[in-house]
């Protein structure tokens, strides 16, 4: 393994026995008992993550709500201070530089939370676009920053146990800057499991102190430590779309079914000719979930087929540890993205039965 | 880790060989580095396999492993428990969670005996 970058918590990790692998540049922890037993712990009580990898860039100036407008495909007209925004940020192909979150810190102040692979490269194409004479400034904060996932149906019950404000009236896709155990935290309720939960971003160097005290506080209650192979079955399941698999740059928004995220109303933003142009056109291919009729699991890059003759690829493909069967994600030509087309897919050779169906695979009862 | 009384590949396979016949698995090593094993697919009973010949795949969450025939011989057997229950292979390397059963003709001439394939498996990590 070439050696990546490191949170501060790699140490906590070693200790609890992770397993470590490459991701996005860093060294992360896969695991540390197993991946079921941590899928199914944030599914029934709760897990910690630590997703300090992510990137954070703080956007801010006089200009930055129209730099922002111009550069991401959702409204931030909508969002008001204390609340966040799921976006994509497309080149003019239409094509996608990264999926992010956008929090609104004051009226002109954001931040962008970007996939860990893409920083630098969501960095470059930021200052690229950045406007002649107009006050915005942009500084990335991510060496500053840590970020803890708490997940899972007990997630609220237990950081209530150790923060400062009431957790319990915080809606979904809303943020408050309170303290955990006397330590400064952005609490924002979001998450990428498809569960109940809350992302906290703390000072780096108190993120240790965080991590401990959360997973002391939930320990009675099932809380575990959770690695980014539960976070990716978790994400899969609730039909939540990864950057570099379902979206790339030579993938649109819309193929993607994100069009919900694409603010049509907008005066302009980057890519918009090209969406509305396959929005009134029609798309060539679009992204479906599958499930296998047969036995075997889709993967990565595995043709999908409708009467022998090849309709798409596997973007994703797991083992549901929920649902406990087996599932895909996988973008086909527009005529065979229907609900109940029965398709294959080739796995090892062999064209085993698949059946298209709606997504999510997996809905939580929140 | 590795019973003494078994034969190893470099692949990470077992076999118990018992006169003609052996049993054959994936060890301790390699049920923990593939992590929950959730799917195996293995030969049809009948299927004449020559050593070093991919004999099924297991497949954890993360990865895919494929399994080679450590020995020349035709399943007898295969363990259909782990169709349903793949993760005796976690729980039970040695046991339970045995693959196929081989009626041997001849068995591969690299297997290793449970010292050498610990030395080996220390030279991996």
């Amino acid at each position: 393994m070439s050696p990546g970058k490191r949170t501060v918590l790699y140490p906590k990790h070693v200790a609890l026995g992770a397993k470590m692998v490459e991701f996005g540049g860093w060294e992360m922890p896969v695991q540390y008992k197993s991946i079921l037993s941590e899928h199914r712990a944030v599914r029934t009580a709760a897990g910690l993550f630590d997703v300090s990898h992510m990137g954070e860039i703080e956007v801010s100036g006089r200009d930055s709500f129209a730099f922002l407008q111009r550069l991401l495909t959702n409204d931030l007209a909508k969002l008001t201070v204390g609340q966040a925004l799921y976006s994509l940020m497309c080149y003019p192909t239409g094509g996608i530089v990264d999926d992010l979150l956008v929090y609104k810190l004051a009226d002109e102040q954001y931040w962008l939370v970007v996939n860990a692979g893409n920083k630098d490269k969501d960095l470059a194409w930021l200052k690229e676009q950045l406007p002649a004479e107009q006050e915005i400034r942009i500084r990335d904060r991510s060496a500053e920053i840590g970020l803890l996932a708490l997940q899972g149906p007990l997630a609220e019950q237990i950081l209530a146990g150790v923060s400062a404000v009431s957790v319990a009236d915080l809606k979904s896709f809303y943020f408050v800057i309170s303290e955990i155990a006397g330590i400064k935290a952005l609490i924002s309720r979001t998450g990428y499991t498809g569960e109940a939960g809350f992302e906290i971003y703390l000072a780096v160097d108190k993120t240790p102190l965080i991590w401990d005290k959360l997973l002391q506080a939930g320990q009675e209650v099932g809380l575990v430590p959770a690695g980014l192979g539960a976070r990716d079955t978790l994400r899969f399941e609730a039909g939540l779309s990864l950057y570099g698999q379902e979206l790339t740059e030579t993938t649109t928004p819309l193929e993607a079914g994100l069009g919900f995220f694409v603010a049509w109303s907008k005066d302009d933003f980057i890519g918009k000719g090209v969406l509305e142009k396959q929005k009134k056109e029609g798309l060539a291919r679009k992204l479906v979930g599958f499930k296998m009729l047969e036995r075997g699991i889709p993967r990565e890059g595995y043709l999908l087929q409708k009467d022998g003759i090849v309709i798409g690829q596997v973007t994703s493909g797991s083992y549901a540890p929920t649902l406990e069967e087996n599932f895909g994600l996988g973008y086909v030509t527009s005529a065979h993205a229907f609900v109940d087309n029965e398709i294959s897919v080739v796995i090892r050779g062999k064209s085993l039965k698949a059946r298209i169906i709606k997504k999510p695979f997996y809905k939580s009862g929140r | 880790m590795y019973p003494e009384n078994l034969k190893y590949t470099k692949e990470h396979e077992w076999l118990l060989v018992r006169d003609k016949w052996g049993t054959v698995g994936i060890t301790e090593y390699a049920q923990d580095a593939l992590g929950d094993v959730v799917f195996v697919d293995l030969p049809k009973v009948g299927t004449k396999l020559n050593a070093g010949e991919s004999l099924g795949v297991v497949e954890s969450v993360k990865a895919i492993s494929d399994i080679y025939a450590p020995c020349t011989g035709i399943v007898k057997q295969v363990n259909e428990n782990l169709f349903a229950t793949p993760e005796l292979i976690n729980d039970d390397p040695y046991g339970e969670g045995w693959l196929v059963e081989m009626e041997i003709e001849e068995l591969a001439d690299d297997l290793l005996t449970a010292e050498e394939y610990a030395e080996f498996v220390a030279e991996e990590e």
